[in-house]
Parts: C-alpha cells; sequence; structure tokens
C-alpha cells in the first residue's frame, strides 16, 4: 500500500515540477518540457514488447497457458504506451523539425512497432483454439522482434536521424543535462517504471480471475 | 555424423521435388504471382508514362510490384498442405527441419523465376537505366533471398489460422519493412549510377537480414509445424 501512496506523491511532484523548473532545453524553449514523458513513455513500450517476447518464450518452451495470458496483457500495455509515445512525440516533431511526420529512422521503428503489435492482435482474433492462437501469436512476437535490431541500431546508419544522439549523453559519455534536469528525468523514468509495474499486475490479477471463472464455469 | 546430415538433405530435398512437382501439375502459385506481377507492371507503365522518372520512384515502384506479387503467392506452398488435409501425412512422414528447407527452397524458387520474368519487363516497360542491371542482380538476388527467408514461417503461421484472407501481407509487411527500406535504398544508388561500392552498406544490410531471419525461422518452426 505504501509504495502506491509514494508512486502518487512522487507522480505528483514530478509533474509539478517538471512545469515549474525553467525548460530542458533552451533553443526549443517551453515545448521541450514534452522530454520528461515521451522519453520515459517509449522507455516503457520497448521494455513492455521485449516482457512480451520473454514470456513468449516461456510458453514456448513450458506450453503453460498463463504464460501466454502474461505476454497479451504486457503487449497491450505496450501498446498503449507505443501509441503515447508516438503521440507526444509527433507533436514535439511539429514544434522542432516543422511536421508531424518525417519518417526519420525513430519514427519509421515506432511505426514498424505499432503495424507489429496491430498484426500480433489480428492474428490472435483470427485463431480460435486457445493452444494454438497461444503458440502462433508467441512463434510470430519473437520472430518479429529479431527484426526491431535492425530497425534501431541499423537503419539510422542508412538513413540520417534527426533525432540529437546527445539528449542524455554526449559522445565521452558524460551527462548533457543540467543537475535539476537530470534529476526530474530519472525521477520520470523510474515512476513511469513503477507505474507500467503495477499496471501489469493489475491486468495478471484480472486475468487470473477470468481464468478461475472460465474454469468454474467449464 | 555424416548419415544424419545426408538424411536432412535428402529429405528436404523430398519435400522440394514434391511441392515442385504439384505446381508444375496446377502451375497455381507461378500463375498467379505472375500475372499479379505483370498486371501490376502494366498500371504502372500505363499510368506514370515510360520516359522522366526518377531513380528514386523507379526503384519504390520496382519493390512495391514485388512485394505485392510475393504477397499473393508465396503461402500458397503451407495453404495448400491444410486445404487438402495433406498437412497430416507430411508432420507425420517428416521433421520440422527438412519440411521448413524444402518450402523455403520451393518459394525461392518461385520468386526467383518470377524476378527473372519480371525484371526485363521492368526494364522495358519503364525507362529504368539498362546499363546498371548487371549491378542491379546481387541487389534483387539478395532481396529475393531475403523476402522467401522472411515470409516462409508466416506463410506457415497463417496456413494454421481459420482466417487467412488479407493475413499474410498484414503479418508479412512489419516484418518486411527494414528489408524492404535498404532494398529501395540500393536500388536507387544503382539505378542513379553510382555503382555496388556505394551500395555496400545496404548489400551487407541485406546478407545480414537474410542470414538473422532463415536462422530464426528454423528454430520456430517447429513450434509453429507440430501441435
Amino acid at each position: 500500500m505504501w509504495w502506491k501512496i509514494l508512486l502518487f506523491v512522487g507522480m505528483t511532484a514530478m509533474i509539478i515540477a517538471s512545469y515549474v523548473t525553467p525548460a530542458p532545453q533552451q533553443q526549443i524553449g517551453e515545448s521541450s518540457r514534452i522530454f520528461y514523458h515521451h522519453i520515459p513513455q517509449a522507455w516503457i513500450c520497448v521494455l513492455a514488447f521485449a516482457t512480451s517476447m520473454v514470456y513468449s518464450i516461456r510458453y514456448l518452451r513450458s506450453r503453460r497457458i498463463e504464460f501466454d495470458d502474461r505476454a497479451v496483457e504486457t503487449a497491450r500495455l505496450g501498446f498503449v504506451f507505443c501509441l503515447l509515445a508516438t503521440v507526444t512525440g509527433s507533436i514535439f516533431a511539429r514544434i522542432a523539425w516543422g511536421s508531424f511526420w518525417n519518417w526519420d529512422p525513430r519514427e519509421t521503428s515506432v511505426f514498424v512497432l505499432l503495424l507489429i503489435y496491430g498484426a500480433y492482435f489480428a492474428l490472435r482474433g483470427a485463431v480460435q483454439e486457445p493452444d494454438r492462437r497461444a503458440a502462433l501469436s508467441g512463434v510470430y512476437s519473437i520472430f518479429a522482434f529479431v527484426t526491431v535490431p535492425f530497425l534501431i541500431f541499423v537503419l539510422p546508419r542508412i538513413v540520417p536521424s534527426l533525432h540529437p544522439d546527445d539528449s542524455i549523453v554526449d559522445s565521452s559519455m558524460e551527462f548533457t543535462m543540467g543537475p535539476s534536469v537530470r534529476v526530474i528525468f530519472f525521477a520520470s523514468l523510474a515512476l513511469y517504471t513503477v507505474l507500467y509495474f503495477w499496471m501489469l499486475n493489475l491486468s495478471g490479477r484480472i486475468g487470473r480471475l477470468v481464468r478461475v471463472r472460465e474454469d468454474l464455469e467449464s | 555424423m555424416p548419415p544424419r546430415s545426408t538424411g536432412l538433405d535428402s529429405k528436404a530435398l523430398a519435400v522440394y521435388a514434391k511441392d515442385m512437382r504439384l505446381e508444375l501439375r496446377s502451375r497455381y502459385a507461378l500463375n498467379a504471382i505472375l500475372m499479379f506481377a505483370i498486371t501490376t507492371l502494366a498500371v504502372v507503365s500505363f499510368s506514370l508514362g515510360q520516359s522522366g522518372l526518377s531513380p528514386k520512384l523507379l526503384s519504390a515502384l520496382f519493390w512495391i510490384v514485388i512485394f505485392f506479387s510475393a504477397m499473393s503467392g508465396l503461402a500458397h506452398v503451407f495453404v495448400r498442405e491444410e486445404e487438402t488435409g495433406t498437412a497430416l501425412a507430411l508432420r507425420l512422414m517428416a521433421d520440422p527441419d527438412p519440411v521448413y528447407i524444402g518450402k523455403l527452397a520451393f518459394n525461392f524458387s518461385l520468386l526467383t523465376t518470377m524476378a527473372v520474368v519480371v525484371t526485363p519487363l521492368f526494364f522495358i516497360f519503364t525507362d529504368a537505366p539498362a546499363e546498371h542491371i548487371i549491378s542491379f542482380l546481387p541487389v534483387l538476388a539478395l532481396g529475393v533471398i531475403g523476402l522467401s527467408g522472411a515470409t516462409t514461417l508466416v506463410a506457415a503461421i497463417i496456413s494454421r489460422a481459420s482466417v487467412k484472407g488479407a493475413l499474410f501481407a498484414v503479418l508479412s509487411f512489419p516484418i518486411l519493412m527494414p528489408l524492404l527500406i535498404a532494398l529501395v535504398a540500393a536500388t536507387e544508388k544503382v539505378f542513379g549510377g553510382s555503382g555496388l561500392g556505394e551500395a555496400l552498406a545496404e548489400l551487407q544490410f541485406l546478407f545480414a537480414y537474410a542470414v538473422v531471419m532463415i536462422t530464426a525461422s528454423l528454430l520456430l518452426f517447429k513450434f509453429v509445424w507440430q501441435d
């Protein structure tokens, strides 16, 4: 219970601090405050999808349907955070680069992530039998995740990127942010991560209750 | 272990020969894929005219034609097994690995045939620079390997789903997106006349992509194929 109160107080303090402290990036100005939310959302999106892939691997190894439930739950959360990161990034792109969508490599990769998990949910809708649905969608999610390194690490070397490489650390691994910006940013990162695990825990408990009810009915 | 490796080869070869024989009897997948490619190519050529297309536009059009033609025929090799009810027999007779390798080889042959027919037609129908066709061949070959390598597993997945219709293209597109971006970039450089040396980064990318996707498919195929 105590950590939920702590999360609430921390989240409130972080949001207030993100508005009352000086803007983190002087050239872009006030709108650069979106960075306190945009990067943690993108981080949660990647974390959630990676967790989903790990659960898919565990399902294929053990064939226990609970792992498939966890994989879907975290993929759903990842999809929500992915949408949030896309929308906040798109608004920021309009202000910083002049248009909502530029096919910058990061934008391309987030678009492909949305397509992958859109296809993942479409595939789950197309298979009725639960075991087969779990196996097929698990294989697809692992197979699709294999292409992500190509998008994130290799593609920016072929197509030039607008995203700054030095928004967190510069080339000599020194922090480029001021001290107050750094504190708020890492607090936001930590708070979003706790929020994600709480949401995952809640949807896992709901998923288990649904399974219990199905077992009672059958 | 020489006996086992020859076993894998001969089994994969047997699966491949069986699919080839079936395909030559009906020519269903080949006809579908070729007619689709020629129709799209004709529409592109009709509507855009023959001159004044930039290398960027030409390379994008070429890979759009190839991508959608591939989508129309590559799933057939697994869907046929499920529709005619022969999948169970094949599952009993052979291990997953030779089945995957045989089917991959079949899809590769199908796409190669299509590319052999469509590429000259593309150079005839549009004003693509025919003098660069030799340096275009490696890009085309890596594209065909990457396309068949990445989509054969997806074909196996959708053959086991109850709704097959548009699912193949929906599932394949995100996986093929990095491949298509690199292919279009490499083709643009080749058509622009800057030679293969300039496109070395893209060629390495295409090669790495094909190797990774085929390896991942080999590891994952048994989970799709066996219940």
